[in-house]
């Protein structure tokens, strides 16, 4: 195991910081629902309601040149990097002026100016990738870390495997954090786990591994600076188990008929949200006014974000034929597409 | 003009990059301690170090996945995956990954690497060593697929695939390594989507790629010897496709047989012959023809085998049946 840092209490910027985003993810989701609801939102749409606090408490431990990928479910994540939201919920509406033009959607936000590589949508797929972005960043020399995001239902796929032997055999920086939600899909953990204590399994790969409380975006956070620490100093990759749970269903076609009410409200007493608002009020670094201020600041952002997605134009037609390739001329472009249109 | 082998052109090409290019690296099974299951690295390793020729562990998924992400992180990996039919196990990369990600991306993530593998049968390996499943990967947009059959084609289009900023999907052919050829010692490059007409002639165009267009050139030969002039063209890479060469050659010859070693059933030959007859249809004076390997899993018997991939005389009987007063439309088994 790693040496561990002190724990260091976040100063009282840093927690403002935590809640404004945690509070931006939580009110993103919600107008994405109701959008989707209202059928202004097309495919699929998994929201990340009640585990904020992992995207949120991983990501404040990287640094400026650091990347994220993530997995269908990275709407939080990509917020917390700082995507702007008008960008993230344009993309979702399926406009060109969208961070991915359109052409992604909910599961595929990407933007490469914050190092914000993408929701990918093939479970465990974008796990090479990360032992990937670590290799280029070690092979160049340069102190990068790459951080990887996946659920629960990822570990028993043979990439999860592939790249945590790979990581942990040529030590690159990356940071894996796993955020068991208990379920894939409707499918607990455990039904289909030899060992559901998904960090023991980092061990058979030489990689250091714990398991933090997701719900409490302090732990996380914690838990990520240490790792983000080993990575980049050229320890090789860690692993964080972050225990938490989604509110709502998979996705919005979630009938949740796999897991009692009983058991979702247990879930809702933890809220992170108001666990670091009680936090803060306790020990005296906000106000619950403060604290409303805040919200309503975040409201506006969110209706600011609706409104600029319901207003901003479709991608125009030509748009279906760019981005095949990059880089080639037209005419190729042309023989590389549909040889007859 | 100097002669080399197939083999040697892409090691030499290769090493040449890395020289050039500090970018570039290789990674795959076997490919330093051991050379290369088809020894196109061997001596790599001493030259360019561990760090550059990367020995894998066997996990052809994590291989392709580590290789896109080095690519959007800035270097450009060269894969070698020992074979087509192990490729299968890294599909979800190179097509769900590696050929999406500039699109669904928005244009932000272009994946400048070159995936290396083997196909093709002939040597008794059986089933799960001998397919021809380059095709597959030619149906999607976003992958470039470079089939060289001789030296200078294996250069030139490596050259251009290093070049490339798109996924490119090189394929050899495992007949082809001892094969020699001349190649200039001056910088040359082959671009990507330009068919190479290996033999002029004005009677009927065959089309081949990788083995089979050194099968229509031997086939061609034959012919000529009875007076039929038979025009070869080599496709060089799947996607892009040069349509413009082989369209134009069938409307000067206005036949058309196209030769491969895959199977038949939703092929490539079909492709093209689906595409010559929309784009020259009024030229054709006989129904385009595929000759194909045997729509069977690769048998082991050296008997058998044989039987399952076309032959010059295959080439030469569907050739024949395209011309006038032939008695019957060529029907392979």
């Amino acid at each position: 195991m790693v040496e561990s840092l002190s724990r260091q209490a976040p100063s009282r910027e840093q927690l403002i910081t935590f809640y404004r985003q945690m509070q931006l993810i939580r009110r993103f989701e919600e107008a994405a629902a109701l959008a989707y609801q209202r059928r202004k939102i097309g495919g699929f749409l998994h929201l990340y309601i009640g585990e904020e606090a992992v995207a949120v408490g991983a990501i404040a431990a990287l640094a400026p040149q650091d990347t994220i990928v993530a997995s269908y479910r990275e709407h939080g994540h990509a917020l917390a990097r700082g995507m702007d939201p008008k960008a993230a919920m344009a993309e979702l509406y399926g406009r060109v002026t969208g961070c991915s033009r359109g052409k992604g959607g909910s599961m595929h936000l990407f933007d490469a100016s914050i190092g914000f590589l993408g929701g990918y949508a093939i479970v465990a797929g974008q796990m090479p990738i990360a032992v990937g972005l670590g290799l280029a960043a070690q092979m160049q020399e340069q102190d990068r870390v790459n951080m990887c995001f996946f659920g629960d239902g990822a570990v028993n796929e043979g990439e999860f495997h592939e790249a945590l032997n790979l990581a942990g055999l040529w030590k690159t920086p990356v940071v894996f954090v796993c955020e068991n939600n208990l379920y894939g899909m409707g499918t607990m953990l455990a039904r289909v786990s030899a060992v559901p204590e998904i960090y023991r399994r980092a061990e058979a790969y030489n990689i250091p591994a714990e398991r933090v409380d997701g719900m409490d975006v302090l732990a996380v956070y914690d838990a990520a600076r240490k790792a983000v620490e080993h990575a980049r100093s050229g320890h090789g990759p860690y692993f964080i188990e972050a225990m938490t749970y989604r509110f709502r269903g998979h996705s919005m076609a979630d009938a949740e008929l796999y897991r009692s009410k009983e058991e979702v409200a247990q879930w809702r007493q933890r809220d992170p949200i108001p666990r670091l608002r009680a936090y803060m009020i306790e020990h005296g670094l906000a106000t619950e006014e403060d604290l409303n201020a805040m919200d309503a600041v975040v409201e506006r952002i969110i209706d600011e974000a609706v409104r600029f997605a319901e207003e901003s134009p479709e991608p125009p037609p030509e748009e279906l034929w760019t981005d095949v390739y990059a880089g080639v001329s037209k005419e190729t472009h042309h023989r590389l597409g549909v040889v007859q249109r | 003009m100097p002669e080399m082998t197939y083999r040697d052109a892409i090691a030499q090409v290769l090493r040449e990059a890395m020289r050039a290019d500090e970018r570039v690296f290789l990674m795959g099974e076997d490919i330093g301690a051991y050379g290369g299951s088809y020894v196109v690295t061997r001596g790599f390793l001493d030259e360019f170090g561990e760090k550059r020729v990367r020995d894998t562990p066997i996990a052809e998924s994590g291989i392709v996945g580590t290789a896109i992400g080095a690519a959007m992180g800035g270097m450009k990996p060269v894969v070698e995956l020992m074979t087509i039919n192990f490729s299968l196990l890294a599909m979800d990369q190179i097509v769900n990954h590696a050929a999406k990600l500039l699109y669904m991306s928005g244009g932000q993530i272009p994946v400048p690497c070159i995936i290396r593998m083997v196909t093709g049968g002939g040597s008794q390996l059986a089933a799960q060593h001998s397919q021809n499943l380059e095709a597959w990967y030619a149906r999607v947009p976003g992958l470039m697929v470079a089939v060289p059959s001789t030296p200078y084609d294996a250069m030139g289009l490596m050259r251009t695939a290093l070049r490339e900023m798109n996924p490119v999907i090189y394929i050899e052919h495992s007949l082809l390594y001892r094969r020699r050829g001349e190649v200039p010692e001056e910088y040359f490059t082959v671009p990507l989507g330009s068919a190479a007409v290996s033999r002029p002639g004005r009677d009927v165009t065959i089309v081949g790629y990788l083995r089979t267009a050194m099968l229509a050139e031997e086939a061609a030969e034959r012919l000529a010897r009875e007076g039929i002039e038979a025009e070869v063209i080599d496709l060089r890479s799947l996607r892009p496709l040069d349509l413009d060469t082989i369209v134009a050659s069938v409307q000067r010859t206005n036949r058309l047989v196209v030769v491969e070693d895959a199977w038949r059933t939703g092929g490539f030959s079909s492709e093209i012959c689906q595409l010559v007859s929309e784009h020259a249809w009024d030229y054709l004076d006989a129904p385009p023809t595929r000759v194909n390997g045997a729509d069977v899993p690769a048998p082991y018997a050296r008997n058998l085998e044989a039987l399952a991939y076309p032959t010059v005389e295959d080439i030469i009987e569907a050739v024949r049946a395209t011309l006038p007063g032939a008695a019957s439309d060529y029907h392979h088994p």
